[in-house]
């Protein structure tokens, strides 16, 4: 029965992170990732994600308060933070949202401040996107690991 | 100790022939701290001691090369090679790079730079100014696994030459050794071609200790 348990959640794993390659939100980036992972670091790709998460969260903020000011006009800035976004992105293999920075950069190259305005909400809706099936997975690999922990009692 | 008995000579352990100890010692240069995480989990699986930094700046304060009397002495901290991101803001991969290869005790560390953007002119102007390779990020396993060996067999070969030059200097040094100083005094003339003097002796070391 505990048994079942582990296996269910581990299809529901797969069947997770399948869809999420098949949608482009994950490309193969993040399954390079999860081989850096092992006992010696077995932690690894949930440590990663949490750094991405606040360095981007940061960025995105950043990103906001530029544009809402009505007297912006620093596109330069807004290209540097977009740099560091699109390089984390792709780190991680967040296909999506390194994406749709580039398109957002692409905006901020031409001063087109309405295109970025679009830009930004794009990103930040692919971000949070990302963020919440991020969330779903960990959580899904904690219950996976509780379960297998039931199971093989120490 | 006989005439001709070649006498062993004490190589001090740690921060010599890098050959003899499996594991490089990278400096990761990034200044983001999402990829200096991975870098460095790419390179500590690889079987590397890694040591990250933030910046250019910080990567030459580390190597003490930024003008302050620093490290360059400590043969704990020796560098086997050096991984860069170039776009940076302060100094960028490329200026690091320049700086490594103008400094004459560093420019023997190889140089691997890395970038998100494939462009060519910027890939030769590194390869021009000495780097070793130039890795496409994001950076995977077979790209370090491929460097390291690359670095690996680089430090072989070197050690060869290394170890010949070392027994030509130890045949200099065994000659050196059998023939008898003029200040030894003459009852004592029979062992003085066993035992070198501490002088000849002492010489002999700075010629050994040259090569380490």
């Amino acid at each position: 029965m505990l048994g079942l348990g582990v296996d269910r959640l581990q299809a529901d794993i797969n069947r997770l992170l399948t869809s999420l390659f098949h949608q482009g939100v994950l490309d193969e980036q993040f399954l390079q990732l999860q081989q850096l992972q092992d006992e010696t670091s077995p932690t690894f790709v949930y440590d990663v994600i949490n750094i991405y998460f606040d360095e981007s969260e940061k960025l995105l903020r950043s990103l906001r308060l530029l544009l809402m000011d009505r007297e912006f006009s620093d596109y330069k800035k807004i290209g540097l933070h977009l740099n560091q976004l699109v390089g984390s992105s792709s780190s991680i293999g967040a296909r999506r949202v390194r994406n749709v920075c580039v398109a957002f950069r692409s905006a901020s190259e031409l001063n087109n401040r309405p295109g970025c305005l679009r830009g930004l909400e794009v990103v930040e809706h692919e971000y949070h996107y990302l963020k919440n099936m991020m969330h779903e997975l960990f959580q899904l690999e904690q219950q996976r690991l509780l379960a297998a922990g039931v199971r093989y009692p120490m | 100790m006989a005439v001709g008995d070649v006498m062993r000579m004490e190589i001090p352990s740690g921060g010599d022939m890098s050959v003899t100890s499996p594991e490089l010692h990278v400096l990761a240069v990034d200044d983001s701290i999402v990829d200096r995480k991975v870098i460095e989990r790419l390179l500590r699986i690889s079987a590397c001691k890694v040591t990250t930094v933030e910046s250019g700046a910080r990567a030459l304060q580390y190597l003490g090369l930024d003008g302050d009397k620093g490290a360059s002495g400590l043969k704990d901290l020796k560098v086997n090679l050096i991984v860069t991101d170039y776009s940076m803001p302060g100094l960028t991969g490329y200026d690091l790079l320049k700086k490594i290869k103008e400094s004459s005790v560093f420019r023997e560390i190889p140089v691997v730079i890395m970038s998100s953007e494939n462009i060519l002119p910027r890939i030769e102007q590194c390869l021009r100014e000495g780097a070793e390779d130039f890795l496409l990020k994001p950076v995977k396993l077979a790209d370090v696994k491929r460097i390291k060996e690359l670095i690996m067999r680089n430090e072989a070969e070197d050690c060869k030459t290394l170890s010949h030059s070392n027994k030509r200097k130890l045949a200099e040094y065994i000659d050196d050794a059998s023939s008898p100083s003029p200040s030894s005094s003459t009852h004592d003339d029979s062992s003085a071609k066993d035992f070198p003097s501490s002088k000849q002796m002492k010489s002999a070391d700075e010629k050994f200790s040259s090569l380490l």
